[in-house]
């Protein structure tokens, strides 16, 4: 493997409460080459913290800390907000979750996809638009010219999603944070967004962090998984193995998933108990 | 008697048709799915046996007794539906307690602390979530609320539109185990709607793929569960979630 892309040891993330500070990311430790790599855990393991801060979108009064947070030598958390500017987008981009939420309703995608261009890069307004046309097409969008004069609430789902990926990968980043980026879709229109998603990032050789809730996703994406429980890594492993998971926590979790020929009267739930603490 | 009969069921909203000419025929007791992707107008098939859209031509037969096209105080204590997201369907300014109660003072029902006592025990959830209010739960505790609100007037149908969709796996287990338990002990019909095909292969008997508003296939789940649906569009939707 090549020199890794993004280092991490000893991630913290914290936010006050009444009853003082809590830790939502306790002590993560990870690196990552021009790989893909897989985060899953459930609503609060701190799967989501974890991709935001790599970006340092964690505001106030959230608190970040780290032994090590360095992108390409580069220390994240040394960087002050023009410079991080100059980072996000361009060389880590980041794909959220709902197209509905995250798309801007006042502008027509075009608009959108070249304002993610023209912030990092001086270029012609012929050569914008080639390239914004250029992108639609590398992600599957039919008839690019007319889909990029429409309004975010004209796509469907799907479509909107696809922009958004778009509009991500057109600055050519180096690393791409994926934050569920297929939970609002169809089963169906899932799997073409991520071959879209995975077929850009091998050609171009990015790195990868998909973060996902579903277990066979990113099994199915991803080389390499870490698994995460309230705030900390409890397995590690290689995406083929994730069958043969140890820890209780990932063991329960592929259990409580019905399959497809399910023959269970009744599906196993985790005890929450069993493990709290660790 | 089945529990639910469609005839030539077309539903519009305003100029657009939806569902064109759905017909079927749910027995007492059945757990039925449909499935599809966005737009292929299975809630709204939900959403019309439940008067939420009104623009329906053909026939809606709940428990033998048509169904008009207002709203039904009949068909609503017989018929009760649970929504996707737990966050939105439950009124965020009023208690557990005071949404547990409205359906039960809006059909003049007595005995109102009683009945919710007992229905937050039937859906697993403690007491003293009673006089919460929705933003102090989790999702799954929400779910089971909105699970309690659609039961509190014991009806014999319940319409689930996608009910563990927005939850973590491990809280949709729980979900469904608590699904498929109150089916068993109150003998309810189910009528769901999900993308989840492994969903439908634990918690139902039968299912309809659609597409276009229009019903592709009815299938068993042993079917389902042997990938031996007929048509090419149920393959390939069967193919998506197995790959």
């Amino acid at each position: 493997m090549s020199a890794p892309l993004l280092e991490v040891e000893n991630l913290r993330v914290s936010f006050p409460t009444h009853s003082g500070r809590v830790e939502v990311v306790k002590g993560l430790s990870f690196t990552l080459g021009r790989e893909r790599l897989g985060i899953v855990g459930e609503s609060g393991s701190g799967k989501s913290m974890t991709g935001r801060s790599i970006l340092k979108l964690i505001r106030k009064p959230g608190e970040v800390t780290a032994d090590k947070l360095r992108f390409e030598g580069i220390d994240i958390l040394d960087q002050n907000e023009k410079q991080m500017r100059a980072i996000r987008g361009a060389r880590i981009s980041m794909v959220m979750q709902d197209p509905k939420f995250s798309l801007n309703p006042v502008m027509t995608v075009g608009e959108q996809i070249a304002e993610a261009l023209v912030t990092h890069q001086k270029l012609g307004r012929k050569e914008v638009q080639q390239r914004i046309l250029d992108m639609l097409v590398a992600v599957r969008i039919n008839d690019p010219e007319r889909v990029a004069k429409l309004y975010p609430h004209e796509v469907s789902g799907g479509m909107g999603q696809r922009i958004m990926i778009a509009m991500m990968l057109i600055p050519e980043p180096e690393l791409l944070i994926a934050d569920e980026p297929t939970s609002a879709l169809d089963v169906s229109v899932q799997a073409q967004v991520l071959d879209i998603i995975d077929d850009l990032v091998t050609r171009k050789g990015m790195g990868l962090i998909l973060i996902s809730h579903d277990l066979a996703l990113v099994s199915r994406y991803c080389d390499r998984i870490l698994v995460m429980n309230s705030g900390q890594v409890v397995e590690e492993c290689a995406a083929g193995q994730l069958d043969q998971a140890q820890h209780p926590y990932t063991r329960g979790l592929l259990a409580a998933m019905p399959v497809i020929d399910e023959t269970r009267d009744e599906l196993p739930v985790l005890d929450r108990t069993q493990w709290a603490g660790t | 008697m089945s529990a639910l009969t469609l005839k030539n069921l077309d539903i519009s909203y305003g100029d657009t048709k939806v569902v064109h000419g759905v017909n079927l025929e749910v027995p007492e007791g059945e757990s039925f799915a449909f499935v599809g992707e966005s737009g292929s107008g299975k809630s709204t098939i939900l959403r019309a046996i439940a008067g939420l859209a009104p623009e329906w031509t053909g026939e809606i037969s709940v428990l033998g007794k048509p169904r008009t096209h207002g709203v039904d105080r009949n068909v609503s204590r017989q018929v009760q539906m649970v929504f996707q997201d737990p966050y939105g369907s439950l009124h965020p300014r009023k208690t557990i307690d005071s949404a547990l109660a409205e359906p039960l003072a809006i059909h003049g029902i007595g005995n109102r602390g009683e009945r919710v006592e007992a229905v937050l025990k039937q859906v697993g959830l403690d007491q003293r979530f009673r006089f919460r209010f929705p933003h102090q739960l989790s999702g799954g505790q929400r779910q089971r609320v909105a699970i309690a609100r659609a039961l509190m007037l014991e009806p014999k149908v319940l319409l689930l539109d996608e009910p563990t969709s927005a939850l973590d796996v491990s809280v949709q287990a729980e979900i469904l185990n608590l699904l498929k338990r109150l089916r068993r002990e109150q003998n309810l019909t189910f009528l769901m709607v999900t993308h989840n095909l492994p969903v439908v292969s634990f918690l139902c008997d039968r299912l309809a793929v659609m597409r276009h508003g229009r019903i592709v296939e009815i299938a068993d789940v042993a079917q389902l569960k042997q990938g031996d649906l007929k048509e090419p569009y149920s393959r390939e939707l069967l193919a998506a979630t197995a790959a």
